[in-house]
């Protein structure tokens, strides 16, 4: 495989680290890699918002906890930091220093317009490692024959 | 087990095509396997970064995967890829007569 390009689709720490751990995976595997970030999926590319990304605890099975407990407030709070210092334990980064190490191995990074559009950002709203924000057709493109996975 | 043909020597190599003793590798074998693989003439930071990398493995009984590896040779991610194009730690644990590094990140 040469190429991979990655769709980020949601935005709880959960939902963004395995796209971020396969697109640096790609990359240290000598595979050309790209993300591309659409819908909520734009958190983590959002220079005010990436640092903030929570584990959600509501309506996620996987948790095992009620749901009642992961509503109380302070909970996501919780269960996020218990996570990131799991995830620090494994050597893995915070959403940002992941994202300039992902950039800097030369992997592109793009937000969808569609996306970008529809919540009113601005393109200052967005961490200076975005390479581009670009269209549907454009990220086919860019894919070309490579293998696209969505997460 | 397979073997490769390095300068006139067959040396045992694990299914990455990595060495299996470390006693097979020199200096001389490490650039001709970086010439194997394309990374070329083995410049001071090249060398900087398979030492740093033979340390941690002696240390960890794993070779460092990329973030522990910038860690551990003071080369930032970068320059990493500069030197060791098509994926900087497999490629120098390679060169360094290590395993494939284990590490996902």
């Amino acid at each position: 495989m040469d190429r991979v390009s990655i769709i980020v689709s949601h935005g709880s720490l959960e939902g963004v680290y395995p796209a971020l751990i396969m697109a640096n995976g790609a990359r240290m595997e000598g595979i050309e890699a790209s993300l591309f970030f659409t819908f909520f999926g734009l958190e983590p590319i959002i220079e005010r918002r990436m640092d903030r990304l929570q584990v959600a605890t509501v309506g996620n099975p996987a948790m095992h906890i009620p749901t009642l407990i992961g509503m109380l407030p302070g909970f996501a709070t919780l269960a996020t930091s218990m996570m990131k210092k799991e995830m620090e334990k494994l050597d893995i980064p915070p959403v940002r220093e992941f994202l300039q190490m992902i950039h800097d191995t030369g992997a592109e990074i793009y937000a969808c317009k569609a996306s970008v559009d529809m919540f009113h950002f601005k393109k200052q709203d967005f961490w200076s490692g975005v390479d581009d924000i670009i269209s549907v057709g454009e990220f086919y493109e860019k894919a070309g024959d490579g293998q696209i996975i969505f997460t | 087990m397979d073997t490769l043909e390095i300068l006139g020597k067959h040396l045992a190599v694990d299914k990455d095509g990595n060495l299996v003793n470390r006693s097979d590798w020199n200096e001389e074998i490490a650039r001709a396997i970086a010439a194997q693989e394309g990374i070329g003439e083995l410049t001071d930071r090249h060398w900087a970064v398979i030492r740093a990398m033979q340390k941690a493995f002696d240390r960890d009984g794993d070779a460092p995967s990329i973030r522990r590896l910038t860690n551990e040779s003071g080369v930032d991610v970068k320059t990493l890829y500069q030197l060791f194009p098509k994926g900087p730690a497999k490629k120098a644990a390679k060169i360094a007569g290590l395993p494939k590094p284990k590490g996902c990140i």
